[in-house]
């Protein structure tokens, strides 16, 4: 067995390096799938009093009605949150978020966001970021910080009432929830795109190289 | 500007029966939690149909009970609920219920009595008169619907937690619970410590005046702590009690606790 391991390596002369470490890919997908339910039964919520003059159609939200829609966010909230947090926490921790997402120029951003939108970005070193990924992720780090903390306010507007004054009112703290879910959404088409575009970071993503 | 019917002063009928429907289970559901043809992704990725699943139904009935325990576990019995200024009062205060404004009960003040049960010293009813001699305060706080909308409102009336020491009611029984002459019955199960919550008030006046029909005379529980649907109107009677005897709302699925 020894052997073959030893010719393994030979042939690739240097070993694939891990471009996702596997609590990263863990917490990824298991994100992905809280933040389906997240969305979609929340606009089952939305369109029990719509913000502005549009309701979700019903085939794309979950739950039936409002009273499931509300069991799957109040059961979903769990699975986000507390991945969330160990997905913060990890990222500060082992420093990954500081070596991958840091530092965000405008210049660089600038310049890569140039080059991607006219295709000569080049991805042929997946473990490091380019500017326009860091400003993404990050940013939608920042979002998804958001959204929890306006949920929350949402939620429980006369126990946490001080997180509540953070956004101004109740009403307000809604519509922070809402054009955070939006940019999650936006942050989804761009992200899932990409990734089929440039499948081996979906491969990465799935088995790490 | 379009012609609209009113059928209390400043509020659309049309939009109030829209309102109202949203909040009514779908007649042909089966199960309340089966959702759309779209749920098939959510099949793939779990690879088990979790969604249209009576285990799926059970755990999220867990996780809800689970969350009343949280909420429970979270809920200040000293934390009050922001209170606004006049100007802030929404106007007009809509009117929401499961059935329209036309059905909403019409109870007689000079005939009713409020009844009183359980758990308590003093089981004689009282009538509109007597509950009016009572002290009373006036708050002015926001009613949060489950539906996500909220709307600011004046509420005077007597702290129901005054109420409950002076018929003797046990204090350490677990619900009060409230029993209204909405059509098909609605009731509610109020947790003791929100019941004993400084603002929880059984509200007779509706912005200065006699509580009007539409927010329920004679006699309504105002809780900011709670969702509005927690908030009972139309009172008939209250029961002090140790069982959880379910309510309108909470037997269809909503959650139980519903604090804000």
């Amino acid at each position: 067995m020894s052997s073959i391991a030893a010719a393994d390596e030979h042939v690739s002369a240097a070993p694939a390096k891990i471009i996702q470490p596997a609590w990263v890919r863990t917490m990824h997908w298991i994100n992905a799938i809280a933040m389906i339910l997240m969305i979609t039964s929340g606009w089952q919520i939305y369109d029990a009093s719509p913000l502005f003059g549009f309701s979700f159609p019903r085939d794309i939200t979950l739950g039936g009605w409002l009273a499931g829609g509300l069991l799957w966010h109040f059961a979903a909230m769990w699975l986000l949150m507390v991945n969330g947090l160990a997905y913060l926490v990890t990222g500060l921790a082992t420093g990954r978020f500081r070596r991958k997402l840091l530092p965000i120029t405008p210049s660089g951003v600038s310049h890569d966001l140039k080059a991607a939108l006219t295709f000569k970005l080049a991805h042929d070193d997946l473990t490091v970021y380019n500017s326009v990924q860091r400003l993404l992720y990050a940013g939608i780090i920042v979002v998804g910080v958001l959204i929890v903390l306006s949920g929350l306010s949402i939620w429980k507007p006369v126990q946490l009432y001080w997180l509540v004054s953070l956004f101004g009112d109740y009403p307000t703290a809604r519509y922070v929830h809402f054009f955070c879910m939006a940019a999650i959404c936006a942050f989804l088409v761009v992200h899932v795109a990409l990734a089929l575009l440039v499948p081996r970071s979906l491969r990465a993503m799935v088995i790490g190289r | 500007m379009a012609k609209r019917s009113f059928l209390i002063p400043g509020v659309d009928k049309r939009l109030l029966i829209k309102d109202t429907l949203k909040m009514m289970p779908d007649l042909t559901r089966r199960r309340f939690l089966t959702g759309g043809a779209s749920l098939g992704a959510l099949t793939l990725l779990t690879g088990c149909d979790v969604v249209d699943s009576s285990s799926a139904e059970e755990m999220l009935k867990q996780v809800s009970k689970f969350n009343d325990a949280v909420q429970a576990f979270i809920f200040n019995p000293d934390a009050l609920a922001p209170t606004f200024p006049e100007s802030a009062i929404t106007k007009p205060f809509p009117f929401n219920a499961y059935y329209d404004l036309d059905e909403a009960p019409e109870v007689d003040g000079k005939a009713w009595k409020l009844e009183v049960r359980g758990l308590v010293d003093d089981k004689r009813s009282w009538t509109l008169d007597e509950l009016y001699r009572l002290p009373q305060v006036t708050q002015i706080t926001r009613h949060i619907c489950v539906e996500g909308w909220s709307a600011i409102g004046s509420w005077t009336g007597t702290p129901l937690r005054d109420f409950l020491k002076l018929v003797g009611a046990d204090m350490r029984a677990k619900y009060v619970w409230f029993q209204c002459a909405d059509k098909d019955g609605y009731n509610s199960p109020l947790d003791m410590r929100t019941a004993l919550h400084p603002q929880t008030q059984m509200t007779f006046g509706f912005a200065g005046e006699t509580l009007p029909r539409a927010y329920g005379f004679p006699m309504k529980i105002r809780v900011p702590t709670k969702l509005g649907f927690k908030n009972p109107k139309y009172v008939l009677s209250m029961e002090v009690t140790n069982d959880y005897k379910g309510g309108y709302w909470e037997d269809q699925g909503y959650n139980s606790f519903s604090g804000n």
